[in-house]
């Protein structure tokens, strides 16, 4: 079965297991590993004038580097490994915008990291998994 | 530079005369005598009436202006109105530039700029000397002024300065000096640099001294009569950590609860409306009668006309330019959005928020009425209606609020703080802007303007409500004179924008990308 598998990736130790346990199910399924890193950003919340002049200079450079301190490293090491990947990199909510890439990649599986928050912060402000349960459009693996 | 230490020892030597071992009280007096003969000329100036008539030139100006608009792009502020609201919701925004300024924010920050004391302690003296009938002059000059804010705002994005560090800079010093050299008129350099020097009297005085005027008279209104310079001194340190200390964090979380109190002072509103339902026909009678006949007010039908117009003005800024400097720093492919989505600055703004204000003052009955000739009943002095308990400005919202439920004022005094510290940060940036424009990009230019800014602060705070709400209009209006100038030389070019996105959006060519 080939294919394409959307994996959440941020840099953290969480994601990493999740990375690695996506990679092993992509080469067993001989699928392509879509890396995704979502960068939050509401456009309802509120910025001062210079923030939003400096907005765009530090849209630039986020994007940089995550392309280059994210990205680069665990492209070298999938391909290495011979796992087939590409990567993905957005702004917004990031439940939302993981499903997103999902729908338009047109992945079958999705994988992500679960940082074992506290319950009351995961009450409160809600966890990426915890969302993806509700709303993922494809099987969603949870890694631990 | 040779202006900057010359400015800088005036400021000095202004600050050493107020530093004598004089009472504190006495130092507020002071304060305020130097500013009134100083700034005196310049207000006259700009609010002289036309001859033989009590009417100032500069509100016509205005009102002729934001007509010319209206007329010109055939009520765009009505037909482009459902267009806005979607622009704003973001179903035109393109989902790959996000974490780029989206309209919303773009809207929401030039908001925060407009929406503060204006809307508060500026309704209460238009209605205070104009009365009721001031209201209705206010709401028709808000819904004329979308159409100015529109004009200037498409020209603000189309002719900004885009750096190569990514950083935008724009405004009418922009548009006046780039378009008028497209379009080969003479005098766009001259205009630019004229508008500059307005833009920062305005941000040193409706921006600044203005707001921190009555900052500090809703504090003494909540905690008792103090001298006005301690007020001034502590608002001038905090703005001094965010526009020279760069502490964002400070402004962020303004900026977060600056529109959670502008529901909250909507709703509250909305609530002593509803409490008061029965008198809300009468009041719209008093604003519909006074606009007319003035119902025995100092001029008038035309002193609440007067009054309605310059709140107005005042409240929302349409034509004064400085919204043109907020917008501008967004990227959007086409400036006209822009344009769109500032044309509901005026509509919140002043529609909304000031009709509110106006509301509860008239409805909790502080304007006394003469009972015999239901006319209204003039202070001693003969300048404004007497109101319950001789309160003005914001002390007047405060009391109409208050009326019905009591802790209201302390909500009030701390959203007018809140309001005013937003209001000073953004006209810093505007001010900032304008100085940069006139001499030049670096830091230690950028320093003198900012302390000269805090400086202002307290002067603000010190002198009395006349003398600084006069500077503060003359300033802003002055902007203005300058900006429509320019608006009307350009306003062509906005129009090939208008048509050409219209035809685009028609054949769909511009994209919705939510349904």
């Amino acid at each position: 079965m080939s294919g394409k598998f959307v994996v959440a990736y941020d840099g953290s130790p969480a994601s990493k297991r999740a990375l690695d346990f996506a990679a092993e199910r992509a080469v067993a399924n001989d699928a392509t590993l879509v890396v995704t890193h979502v960068l939050e950003w509401s456009p309802y919340s509120f910025l001062t004038p210079t923030e939003i002049e400096e907005r765009h200079k530090r849209r630039t450079d986020e994007l940089e580097r995550a392309e280059k301190a994210l990205m680069a490293p665990v492209v070298a090491e999938l391909s290495d490994k011979g796992v087939k990947n590409e990567t993905v990199i957005k702004y917004g909510h990031i439940a939302d915008t993981l499903c997103k890439v999902v729908k338009d990649t047109g992945a079958t599986q999705m994988f992500v990291g679960r940082d074992g928050q506290g319950a009351f912060s995961a009450r409160v402000f809600g966890s990426v998994a915890g969302s993806l349960v509700q709303i993922a459009p494809v099987p969603c693996t949870i890694v631990p | 530079m040779s202006r900057l230490p010359i400015l800088l020892t005036l400021f000095v030597t202004m600050l050493g005369s107020l530093a004598g071992p004089a009472m504190a009280q006495s130092i507020d007096e002071k304060v305020n005598q130097i500013f009134a003969n100083s700034t005196g000329w310049f207000v006259s100036f700009i609010f002289s009436p036309f001859p033989g008539t009590s009417f100032p030139w500069i509100v016509a100006w205005l009102v002729v202006a934001a007509t010319v608009f209206t007329f010109y792009f055939m009520f765009i502020q009505f037909r482009a109105f459902p267009h806005s609201i979607a622009l704003v919701k973001g179903d035109y925004s393109d989902p790959d530039d996000a974490g780029e300024v989206s309209h919303f924010q773009a809207l929401a920050t030039a908001l925060s700029g407009t929406v503060g004391l204006g809307n508060i302690a500026g309704v209460a003296v238009a209605v205070g000397i104009g009365g009721p009938g001031a209201t209705f002059w206010m709401i028709l000059a808000g819904l004329m002024g979308m159409a100015s804010k529109f004009t200037e705002c498409t020209l603000g994005v189309k002719y900004r300065n885009e750096y190569a560090d990514g950083t935008v800079s724009g405004g009418p010093m922009y548009y006046l000096t780039k378009g008028f050299a497209e379009r080969s008129l003479p005098g766009g350099r001259f205009l630019a640099i004229l508008f500059s020097i307005f833009c920062i009297l305005g941000a040193l005085g409706g921006g600044n001294m203005f707001q921190a005027n009555q900052a500090h008279a809703q504090i003494t209104n909540v905690v008792g009569d103090y001298p006005g310079w301690i007020t001034g001194v502590i608002f001038a340190g905090i703005v001094f950590a965010v526009i020279v200390g760069g502490l964002q964090s400070i402004a962020k979380v303004t900026e977060k609860i600056v529109p959670i109190m502008g529901v909250l002072y909507v709703a509250t509103a909305l609530i002593i409306l509803l409490v008061n339902y029965d008198k809300i026909g009468w009041a719209f009678g008093q604003i519909f009668g006074g606009a007319f006949t003035g119902l025995g007010v100092a001029g008038g039908m035309v002193g609440a006309l007067i009054q309605g117009f310059k709140r107005a003005a005042f409240s929302n800024e349409a034509g004064v330019g400085s919204a043109a400097i907020a917008h501008s720093a967004v990227r959007t492919k086409e400036p006209i959005t822009e344009g769109f989505v500032s044309l509901l600055e005026p509509f919140i703004d002043t529609v909304v928020i000031c009709t509110m204000t106006a509301l509860v003052i008239i409805i909790t009955g502080q304007l006394m009425v003469n009972p015999d000739t239901g006319l209204y009943m003039l202070n001693e002095a003969g300048s404004a209606i007497a109101t319950v308990d001789g309160n003005s400005g914001v002390a007047l919202t405060s009391a109409a609020f208050s009326s019905t439920f009591g802790w209201f004022k302390y909500v009030l005094a701390i959203a007018v703080i809140l309001f005013a510290f937003s209001t000073m940060i953004s006209w810093s940036y505007y001010g900032l802007k304008a100085w940069t424009y006139l001499f030049g990009e670096g830091k230690s230019k950028e320093l003198v303007f900012k302390i000269i800014f805090c400086i202002f602060v307290v002067i603000g705070a010190a002198a009395s409500l006349g003398p600084v709400i006069d500077f503060s209009d003359a300033a802003i209006f002055a902007m203005a004179v300058v900006n429509i100038i320019g608006l009307y030389f350009l306003m062509p070019v906005v129009k090939r924008e208008l048509e050409s996105y219209l035809t685009r959006l028609k054949t769909g060519e511009i994209k919705r990308f939510k349904a």
